[in-house]
């Protein structure tokens, strides 16, 4: 939304006797603007009175709006552009407040405020482009997920075996992502976990043929193997010779939910949980060793877009409202500030109480802006959704797109859809008018 | 003493801790906003197999991968040269014609006295934020009765109308601030509203000209929405051409990814050339979507 640049009023240079020759100046200088902008008004008139007929050109009175508030994808249009208004300009303002106030305190600001600005120049099909490739599912292509999965592994890595299960359930069960024997195991005796869907490349080179350890008095001993011999030899489930022991895995002993021992198993699989007090205990293989990597999450699935469209917007988008406040910022009065520090007031109430309330014009400026740029937000959700997820992103000026041009042909509706959008801006626009006004007089 | 000393020098450390965390937070900020494009351009000199495979960022370690094919390819493909041309021809034209017309409008606005002159002025006012969607079934009806719907002819129109009443209201203020006195020595001269309009306001308005010319050429070079509706195919510009790859993301990213930097590189140079203007013009308010 521009700013006027006030001009007071520019007074006509002009005699008595110019009448005529004024005349035909202004015919001639303001002739070619005139015929564009009257088709202008006239292509608005239209369109709010084809709003109230039909495909076919027949009359429907408020019908297609109706069907605006009725029809479930416009629906979801007009949900979807009430989501953006009440995030975006928030988002995007707040934001350029922060990075503005920051900027002020860093030495290579001009360097900042470049690399802010820069996605203002280049188009939302470029900007859309480039999300696509941020927002690949796999972390192995998308960045954002890559990022992601370096967090989400540092909290919960993933395991040695991910995807791992048990090749028979006779003496062990599956329970939370591990696994865990069936019955409590009194002290003294053994536990087997046979465990299968390990890929090979995924037992690491340490990993020897399994061996059974010796019972132990004070303590319960086992083995964890690879379930599997090639050529389909020995006996599922079977702690046979020449099946692979695997290492690594986190063994508890579990007695009335709480761990009263842990290990890990050797290189031939086999562990044991010793210097138990006597009784029965749960013997459990903890699930982190069979946790998946993380996946990453599908951005440009139905149930990201969003939010992926509005972090694209907001990566466009954010210079502006920087840009604008730094400017506000640096022509506070400097001498203000000094006072109310002076008072006695410190930072944050000079912030609070002098910094915010001299932007105020500048933030609203930004924030009215935004939110006619994203009533009219189009491009940016067109390039990014793919095709499968565009009726859930979708948008009124989307839908307006879709009816009119977009094989339906509807151009009632898609006239409804732009009257919409036009009558949701109409009140910035007169206020504008009247604020042009009112500086004009 | 001591007390005081030990207490100052802690504060100090707190505080250069404190000056660099803020650089610290802005460093990570910088970097999150260059990486999006950075991603591109490295994306753009892959092979479309690698980017099936791989995360760019990998190309990085390895940069021996990285190859200029999918450029050389992409100029060498018919459409995506003719994609280049028609952006030009669209682009060029449409940015003189807003220009010429407002300027022209502009002078009379501000120097000529006639009836309903504000009432004008503030229909222009309000024209500036009317969404663009509320004249696409009319201008696509006229065109078509014109027989210029899907021609580069309809494009410029429709952004001669669109481009108007902000270029109109930018240099309508500009010329407004010029001294009056000026003007009136001139008239006293018997210079005409012509020789007024070319010899004396033209050439103070460059500034404004200018900086008018470059947000205009970026508005038409980005759009694709007006393209969308009014270029057919072979009249498309870059931005339409490579939207309609994008039905097979996976499978055209080859052509895609360098054709999105391609596409990116004229705003990205008139960026770094004009900086300067770029950054008063919106500070201005020549900002629009």
């Amino acid at each position: 939304m521009p700013t006027p640049i006030t001009s007071g009023a520019a007074a006509p240079v002009g005699r008595r006797g110019d009448k005529l020759k004024n005349r035909l100046a202004v015919i001639a200088f303001l002739g070619p603007a005139l015929i564009v902008l009257g088709l202008l008004v006239y292509a608005i008139v239209f369109t709010i009175g084809r709003s109230m007929f039909d495909a076919y050109g027949d009359f429907v009175g408020l019908h297609n709006y109706q069907r605006i508030f009725s029809e479930r994808r416009m629906l979801v249009a007009v949900r979807n552009n009430a989501i953006w208004v009440a995030i975006v300009p928030a988002v995007v303002t707040s934001l350029g407040l922060i990075f503005a106030v920051l900027t002020e305190r860093i030495r290579w600001s001009a360097a900042f405020r470049m690399i802010m600005f820069m996605p203002l120049v280049i188009s939302s099909l470029a900007a859309g482009v480039t999300f696509r490739f941020m927002y690949a599912g796999n972390p192995n292509e998308g960045f954002l997920n890559a990022v992601i999965q370096q967090i989400v592994h540092i909290a919960k890595p993933p395991g040695l075996y991910p995807g791992a299960r048990l090749s028979t359930e006779d003496f062990a069960v599956a329970v939370e992502g591990g696994f865990a024997s069936k019955e409590p195991i009194p002290v003294g005796q053994q536990a087997f976990f046979a465990l299968a869907a390990i890929r090979p490349q995924l037992v690491p080179e340490n990993a020897r043929e399994l061996k059974v350890p010796e019972p132990s008095s004070d303590g319960i001993t086992g083995v964890v193997w690879l379930d599997f011999l090639s050529g389909g030899r020995g006996t599922r489930g079977y702690p046979d010779a020449e099946k692979r022991g695997l290492p690594g895995i986190k063994v508890e002993a579990v007695q009335d939910g709480k761990v009263a021992a842990a290990t890990y198993t050797n290189d031939d699989g086999s562990f044991a949980l010793t210097g138990l007090a006597p009784g029965a205990y749960t013997i459990r293989l903890s699930a982190d060793s069979f946790r998946q990597p993380f996946g990453g999450y599908y951005w440009l699935g139905r149930d990201f877009i969003i939010p992926a469209l509005i972090i694209a917007y907001v990566w466009i988008n954010t210079g502006f409202s920087v840009m604008m406040i730094g400017a506000g910022l640096s022509s506070i009065n400097r001498d203000l500030l000094e006072a109310a520090r002076t008072e006695g007031a410190n930072e944050w109430q000079v912030f609070r109480y002098v910094t915010i309330p001299s932007l105020m014009p500048v933030v609203t400026v930004i924030f009215v802006r935004a939110i006619i740029s994203v009533l009219k937000i189009f491009d940016l959700v067109l390039v990014v959704a793919p095709e499968p997820v565009r009726a859930d992103a979708t948008v009124l000026a989307l839908e307006m797109w879709n009816a009119a041009f977009g094989g339906m042909n509807d151009h009632g509706l898609g006239s409804a859809l732009a009257t919409i959008l036009f009558l949701l801006i109409l009140p910035v626009m007169l206020s504008n008018i009247r604020r042009f006004r009112l500086e004009q007089q | 003493m001591i007390q005081a000393k030990t207490r100052g020098q802690f504060w100090r450390v707190l505080r250069f801790v404190q000056a660099r965390a803020v650089d610290i937070i802005m460093f990570v900020v910088a970097v999150m906003w260059i990486i999006p494009t950075l991603g591109l351009f490295v994306q753009s000199l892959r092979t479309g197999a690698d980017i099936g495979q791989s995360g760019w960022w990998t190309a990085l370690a390895n940069p021996r991968t990285l190859t200029l094919n999918s450029y050389i390819r992409l100029l060498s493909e018919p459409t995506m040269l003719r994609a280049l041309k028609n952006t030009f021809i669209i682009t060029v034209p449409s940015t003189i014609l807003v220009v010429g017309v407002a300027a022209l409008a502009a002078y009379a606005l501000a120097w000529i006295p006639f009836k309903g002159r504000e009432a004008l002025f503030l229909v222009i006012v309000g024209l500036q934020v009317v969404p663009t969607q509320m004249a696409f079934i009319p201008a696509a009806q006229i065109f078509r009765f014109v027989g210029i719907f899907g021609t580069v002819q309809g494009v410029i129109c429709f952004h001669l109308a669109f481009g108007l009443p902000f270029a109109i209201f930018l240099l309508r203020n500009f010329l407004g601030n010029m001294p009056r006195a000026l003007l009136e020595a001139a008239q006293m001269d018997g210079a005409g509203h012509l020789v007024m309009f070319t010899r004396i306001l033209l050439p103070l308005a460059m500034p404004a000209i200018a900086s008018l010319s470059i947000f205009q050429f970026l508005w038409v070079w980005n759009d694709m929405m007006i393209a969308l509706i009014f270029a057919e195919p072979a009249n498309a510009p870059l931005t339409t051409a490579i939207f309609s790859q994008m039905r097979n993301f996976a499978s055209n990213v080859d052509v895609i990814a360098p054709g999105a930097f391609l596409q990116m590189v004229v705003p990205l140079i008139i960026f770094f050339v004009f900086q300067r203007q770029l950054v008063q013009g919106i500070l201005g308010g020549s900002i629009k979507d």
